[in-house]
């Protein structure tokens, strides 16, 4: 009982760190994420600088915003809830700030390398060989502290959040190990250790896994702790959560084939990765409803407090995309949209609104308790961002969906003849309009990115000198 | 694939489905509003609640249809699934089925000559689609052609526009030679021709520019051009009197074709093409060049 009252001294300055550089890295990734939406809308807007070019700069985004934006967060976040949830400090602090630098010099290297065409060619790995090497180190640092504080715990049983956290470092050391396994020819350039159809299978189990583990268990994590936190209510279901996890992390390892679909990869691998697919709706929709339930007896709070609003906002999100991804894994349904913008409108319906919004709600949530302040410096502010995220994503998911499905049934349409109705380029010339609704949609998010800097700003910054500023305004009244 | 590796797909495929319904059934059952004691900072409780039953529902159905899914197409190793399907064997049918109907569009336009096809809009239409895949590249989209590569909505031909030659350049192919006489001609002999032939057409011209220029010419060129200057379709000799210009009618661009010669190719499709469609492409720029102006589409 007295240990129980005891607190522990924790170790928050790296939480500190990450959950700022969250919102910067935010900001950032979604700048160019902004910026190359415009660039489809405008090619002009490259001024043939190759730096700058769509397809550098592309993957500067996927990077920024999964790694350095999700990344941050889940950092952040998972550190704040192990050392809490266990009762226990980090483990090993001076490695867990390793961790922090570390992965910031990893984010930079990318912003430096990839606009200057470094690449190992492979979607969502394309850092080369010497940021592969730091990434696994940084990783592996992680899973030290993270599961080092685990065992140093002072309470018996493990918090849900933390199986998923953990589920979720341990899975992408393995998926980043085995899938950057490279041959360096020099420090800029290596091939990749396997071949072929081989080559791409490891490539798509790791991409889907980076999906499944990093941007779904990890984010999970963060779900399981901030949601039942924020509402004040208990989780729904336990025995909902054991059935969910398990089956979660052993499924999703399946389903990576469905991205071959219709390719050279063997026809036997692709209906697997197809069924099991389907098989992971279940337990993705686990996740979505232990959140969901556990706010039941507590809607009321829905209405004055935005951060919750965020959090059940993402989960809906989440609900959606996890029931699309198993239909665009069926064989048929993928025919149409494999290679279209359908699979664009997919993965932002995840990245914008539950990846994001998920993240968001959680620093919002965070910050207050890092710097020792009752809440956010406005919560009419937070209010304002929850509206921005939201209507940005429905702008930029619903264009996206209509023109991939356009794409999609103007490629296959044949003429009596037998030949193609349209050129490739007669279809580029109709998606014109879904990006240019694309871009206004990616604009409002990010302007609400810029509204989360200044009321984090105005939150953080020190008392003293938000007096003198208030003084100083009221003095020129 | 060898039997053990299709053994333990079909075994670690299997497992993993039994262990999803083992996972479910084992932890089914609960008592609505059960509270497990534990606590974790401060204030984070767990009910135990049984699961959802719509939701145990929809996991079970996914299995069931998974299982089902793999007995009918290839999944379990080696067992190729009842339909006996496979992606290549889906694309040649779907191949066959758009070969088919190709065949029948031809085959109902067979018989009918150019000027017959040049009406019919069916044939139009894939002699269209024929044009932009194989033509487009330099005659251009609207068949208006570029400096080098003819115009085929004209009356004006190089080999001739009646059918079977149409037919015959497209087969064939054409290969245009012009020589170079930079090396040969002096310059006053470059001189008389240049300030000529753009002009011949110009009924203004100086009578003595036209008299040095059509000397000249009789000796340089009537060969091929032909002594009245208009040309020959037997060697794809332009005529020289009118004002289509291949390569450009400037005295600047004359002088350039004179020194240097020029080379025009028109590439043999008789192993790109099959022989209906280079019937049917043949009848479409046959139409191109024989429209009324007004039925000239842009």
């Amino acid at each position: 009982m007295e240990k129980k009252l005891s607190t522990p001294q924790y170790e928050d300055s790296v939480i500190r760190g990450f959950a700022l550089m969250t919102v910067v890295w935010g900001i950032v990734g979604m700048l160019v994420g902004v910026f190359i939406a415009a660039e489809l809308l405008w090619p002009e807007l490259n001024f043939d600088i190759p730096w700058i070019t769509y397809s550098r700069l592309r993957p500067l985004h996927t990077n920024a915003v999964i790694f350095a934006f999700g990344g941050s967060a889940l950092f952040a976040t998972s550190y704040w809830c192990v050392q809490r949830t266990c009762r226990a400090g980090l483990f090993l602090p001076w490695l867990a700030k390793f961790t922090f630098w570390g992965w910031q010099a990893v984010i930079v290297s990318a912003a430096i390398t990839l606009p200057l065409g470094i690449t190992q060619g492979k979607e969502y790995a394309e850092l080369e060989w010497p940021i592969d090497v730091l990434i696994a180190i940084v990783w592996v640092s992680y899973a030290i502290v993270f599961f080092g504080t685990i065992a140093k715990r002072t309470v018996s049983h493990i918090y849900v959040a933390n199986w998923f956290f953990g589920a979720y470092i341990l899975a992408v050391a393995l998926l980043h190990i085995v899938n950057s396994a490279a041959i360096p020819i020099n420090l800029f350039h290596s091939y990749s250790a396997y071949a072929g159809a081989t080559d791409a299978m490891v490539q798509w189990w790791y991409g889907h896994n980076a999906v499944g583990f990093f941007l779904t268990a990890g984010f999970l994590g963060m779900m399981y702790y901030f949601v039942p936190k924020q509402a004040g209510r208990p989780i729904y279901s336990y025995r909902l959560s054991i059935v969910h996890f398990w089956a979660l992390i052993a499924v999703y390892m399946w389903a990576g084939p469905h991205h071959l679909h219709y390719t050279s990869l063997p026809d036997w691998v692709q209906s697997l990765g197809m069924v099991f697919s389907l098989i992971l709706l279940a337990p993705s929709w686990g996740g979505m409803i232990n959140g969901v339930m556990t706010l039941s007896g507590a809607w009321h709070k829905l209405r004055e407090d935005p951060i919750l609003k965020f959090l059940i906002v993402s989960l809906s999100f989440y609900g959606m995309s996890t029931f699309e991804g198993p239909m665009m894994s069926i064989r048929t349904v993928n025919a149409l949209s494999h290679y279209t913008d359908w699979t664009i409108g997919h993965v932002h319906s995840g990245a914008l609104g539950w990846v994001a919004m998920i993240s968001i709600g959680s620093i919002y949530a965070l910050i207050p308790k890092l710097w020792g302040r009752k809440e956010m410096h406005s919560i009419p502010a937070i209010n304002l961002h929850f509206w921005l995220s939201t209507i940005g994503t429905v702008l930029y998911i619903v264009a996206m969906w209509s023109a991939g499905v356009m794409q999609g049934l103007m490629w296959r349409a044949t003429e009596a003849d037998g030949t193609l109705t349209y050129s490739f380029v007669e279809s580029l010339k109709a998606t014109y309009p879904f990006y240019a609704v694309r871009l206004a949609g990616g604009l409002v998010f990010f302007s609400g990115m810029l509204v989360m800097a200044w009321n984090v700003w105005r939150t953080i910054a020190p008392p003293q000198a938000q007096a003198v500023r208030i003084t100083g305004a009221e003095a020129r009244a | 694939m060898s039997t053990f590796w299709s053994i333990w797909i079909i075994v670690i495929t299997a497992g993993m489905m039994v262990g999803c319904l083992w996972l479910l059934f084992a932890n089914a059952r609960g008592v609505p509003g059960e509270v497990k004691d534990h606590t974790w900072d401060d204030d984070l409780h767990e009910y135990n609640n049984p699961l959802p039953r719509w939701w145990l529902n929809l996991f079970i159905l996914t299995i069931i249809f998974a299982a089902g899914y793999l007995a009918f197409y290839p999944g379990l190793g080696n067992l190729g699934g009842r339909l006996g399907w496979t992606q290549s064997g889906e694309l040649a049918n779907k191949l066959d089925a758009l070969t088919a109907k190709r065949r029948a569009a031809f085959a109902a336009l067979a018989d009918k000559d150019f000027p017959a096809l040049a009406k019919d809009p069916s044939a139009q239409s894939l002699g269209h689609a024929v044009f932009l895949g194989n033509c487009a590249g330099c005659h251009g989209a609207d068949a208006h052609g570029a400096i080098g590569f003819p115009n085929l909505t004209d009356k004006d031909w190089l080999y001739g526009g009646d059918p079977e030659t149409l037919v015959k350049t497209i087969v064939e192919g054409r290969h245009g030679q012009m020589p170079a006489f930079g090396a040969v001609l002096q310059p006053d002999a470059l001189q008389a021709l240049v300030e000529f032939v753009p002009f011949w057409s110009d009924a203004t011209l100086d009578a003595g520019r036209r008299e040095r220029g059509m000397k000249q010419f009789a000796i340089t060129c009537a060969a091929c051009h032909g002594a009245d200057g208009k040309g020959n379709p037997l060697l794809g000799a332009p005529n020289l009197t009118d004002n289509t210009w291949l390569y450009g009618g400037t005295s600047k661009k004359v002088r350039e074709t004179i020194v240097n010669g020029r080379g025009g190719q028109m590439p043999a499709h008789a192993t790109l093409l099959t022989p209906e469609e280079i019937r049917i492409v043949a009848a479409y720029v046959y139409g191109l060049s024989n429209a009324p102006a007004s039925l000239v589409t842009p």
